[in-house]
């Protein structure tokens, strides 16, 4: 039998665990609604907000910020009855599978025709939606005009004279093009498809089964080993840094680095797409826009709701604080883009137009992480061992066409 | 009974959190391996050994068990003949012994993360002003791609003296420590017997007396190299995922179980027993050749 004395020392323990548990940084009362953003970088983001939860009034609402790798600790707390009750990211098409997601249709109303199709179309998964878009982020090439006027260069419009472009400005100790430390391999597969008319998934199909999709990373290589490209740099294509510190002629960067671009440089930078690489294909940005999505454990669903048509429907002057006052990006539904008055000059004003013209998605739901994994693997190989692209290419495809097969049937 | 309240007392949280931390997770990924889990770890459709076939049959898996394999052959025994070596200098020295001691032991103390960040920002990055590229450019050389280029591939370069320098302080304490249970004497009577100072006594007395020392540190060694995760994570590893190349096993199953876009903690899971697996095999053989 266990002695009462016992029992308390076990209690003890158990409650020190316990508190070990406990201590999770939510805070704040039972009450309030759970929303979770990742953690932007730009300042003032997180007050802002937490300014716009605040005037929501039928119930309170607890922002969480969350530092650090957010897609990891948001997939995990979906898993359990701890998660998040509102929050933002992109549709899975596994999450939708696992019904982790509450379909939003019914939140847009008649705003639904204002928000840009070819981003309601990433947070579409089987002709429901599931995330109300935020704020659109989209990458593009960033050119120094200069450079390309001392080299007598034009401005490339297919992907032979982004390479021809890339070796010309290799000079003087700056490189061509910095497109991320993995060689472009990373940020570029995508671009490369749909340089050739190919695109990840077209119709629950293999949308790169082609010949030509091993030309169009064949590029990739040729761009690699032509020497010409920055590798190793220390901050990543994300950061606008090796462009504006003049070890670049050209980077691939996003929409977000315009603001740094322009103070360190002034008008001495123009953006392109991603060029054609023939004439069946496209120039082309990836976008992607982090919507505002509901999770379907939540016990309070149609508050989380109510939270989400405020917040992105209804405060229209939300979305345009929320797009614009901080970092860069195009809000998503065209009344608001359109009056924009900092996206109708300069940089920005063409990026709007690309995303308008170009736009693919970055991150499709459908595109998932095996066929994720299986594609970048076969790109690397190629671009920087100098594996055969159509080998490559043929068993990245079949790899793809499996998982398809177990999605779809 | 006062014993028995002290041990639970001190032994208790210990043991709930090994329990809770520990042996529950290792059961139900156990549990999970058996499973199709995406998106779930309630899973409800039991699949038998398929994720286990299919994991067994997986070219990246395979490929990273592979390059490990040949990682470890390479490391253990490089690290291990390093950390010795070092140690018998430490022993020997008369002055500043403890100085050596903690100069050799400090990097142990330093975060993987950090490290890896300093080996990949500072010393190894590809720009002409990284220290690496610096030295190389007193030569007259190009500046190197370090982590990128793969054709020599540099990237060993920086992951191997990243984990030299990281872990070698913690094996040459464990040799210290066996080199100073030696006694003394066996020593005096070798050299009254004529047995000559280095290279005899080495091979005939330290070498045999240090034998469990060896085994224990052989095995700790050849664990450290199958569960490579943090600098490898955080040199190669890009916010676009991970190069198929010099990926160790643990990162492939962890962007398996826990990537975006789709959680798999079925295939995960089965690949991590795969990996025990290997592990306690490679650990067995090693232990019976050695005390053989």
């Amino acid at each position: 039998m266990i002695s009462r004395r016992r029992l308390l020392s076990l209690a003890g323990a158990s409650a020190l665990l316990a508190a070990c548990g406990s201590n999770t940084g939510r805070g704040g009362s039972d009450q309030a609604l759970k929303q979770w953003y990742h953690a932007y970088g730009e300042p003032g983001v997180q007050q802002a907000v937490e300014r716009y939860a605040k005037s929501f009034t039928k119930t309170p609402v607890d922002v969480q910020w969350n530092p650090g790798d957010y897609d990891s600790k948001l997939a995990t707390s979906l898993l359990s009855d701890g998660g998040p009750d509102v929050f933002e990211s992109t549709p899975q098409i596994s999450s939708v599978r696992a019904g982790q997601l509450v379909p939003l249709d019914d939140v847009f109303g008649d705003a639904r025709g204002d928000f840009t199709e070819s981003i309601l179309a990433t947070h579409t998964v089987d002709g429901k939606v599931y995330g109300v878009p935020q704020a659109v982020d989209m990458q593009m090439l960033f050119y120094r005009k200069s450079l390309f006027e001392k080299a007598g260069v034009q401005p490339p419009s297919t992907v032979d004279e982004l390479i021809d472009a890339s070796k010309r400005l290799t000079r003087d100790g700056v490189k061509g093009l910095f497109a991320g430390n993995d060689g472009g391999g990373g940020v570029l597969a995508g671009p490369a498809l749909w340089s050739a008319g190919l695109d990840y998934v077209r119709d629950h199909q293999v949308g790169f089964d082609d010949p030509v999709a091993a030309q169009a990373i064949g590029k990739l290589r040729e761009l690699y080993s032509s020497g010409s490209l920055l590798l190793g740099a220390v901050k990543d294509w994300a950061e606008p840094d090796a462009f504006t510190q003049g070890l670049v002629a050209m980077q691939w960067t996003g929409l977000w680095a315009v603001p740094a671009v322009q103070k360190a440089l002034g008008d001495d930078f123009g953006v392109l797409p991603f060029p054609k690489l023939s004439a069946d294909g496209r120039a082309s940005v990836p976008v992607g826009a982090f919507g505002a999505m509901v999770n379907a454990k939540s016990k309070r669903i149609d508050e989380a709701k109510e939270l989400v048509r405020f917040l992105w429907i209804e405060r229209t002057d939300y979305q345009e604080d929320f797009n614009l006052s901080y970092g860069f990006h195009i809000p998503p539904r065209k009344s608001i883009s359109e009056k924009a008055s900092k996206l109708t000059t300069g940089a920005a004003a063409d990026a709007v137009k690309f995303v308008r013209d170009n736009a693919k998605a970055s991150n499709p739901p459908d595109w998932t992480s095996v066929m994720r994994t299986a594609f970048n693997d076969a790109v690397s190989r190629v671009v920087r061992d100098g594996a055969s692209a159509d080998t490559e290419v043929k068993a990245a495809a079949g790899k793809v066409r499996d998982e398809l097969k177990r999605l779809y049937g | 009974m006062r014993n028995g309240r002290a041990f639970w007392l001190f032994v208790g949280p210990f043991a709930a959190g090994l329990l809770v931390f520990v042996y529950v997770p290792i059961g139900w990924s156990l549990l999970l391996s058996f499973f199709d889990a995406r998106n779930t770890v309630t899973p409800s459709e039991f699949v038998g050994l398929r994720n286990y076939a299919d994991m067994l049959t997986d070219a990246p898996f395979l490929r990273s068990l592979g390059t490990f394999s040949l990682f470890a052959v390479f490391i253990v025994p490089l690290t291990f003949v390093l950390a010795l070596a070092l140690a018998l200098l430490v022993n020997q020295i008369s002055f500043m012994k403890a100085f050596f001691r903690s100069v050799f032991f400090l990097p142990t103390a330093c975060s993987y993360v950090v490290a890896s960040l300093v080996w990949k920002l500072s010393i190894f990055n590809g720009v002409r002003f990284g220290l690496a590229n610096t030295v190389l450019g007193w030569f007259g050389a190009e500046p190197v791609a370090w982590t990128v280029s793969t054709s020599p591939p540099w990237y060993w370069l920086v992951l191997v003296t990243l984990r030299l320098w990281l872990q070698l302080g913690f094996y040459l304490i464990l040799f210290l420590a066996g080199l100073q249970r030696i006694p003394q004497h066996l020593y005096e009577a070798a050299w009254i017997d004529g047995a000559s100072r280095g290279w005899q006594t080495l091979r005939y007395i330290t070498l045999p007396q240090l034998r469990t020392t060896s085994v224990a540190v052989l095995l700790l060694l050849l664990i450290a190299a199958y569960q490579a995760f943090d600098e490898f994570y955080n040199v190669l590893g890009t916010d676009r995922g991970y190069p198929p190349f010099a990926r160790p096993p643990l990162i492939y199953l962890y962007y398996t179980a826990l990537g975006s876009g789709g959680q798999d903690f079925g295939h995960g899971s089965a690949g991590a027993v795969i990996l025990t697996l290997l592990i306690a095999g490679v650990t067995l053989l090693q232990g019976r050749v050695i005390t053989r």
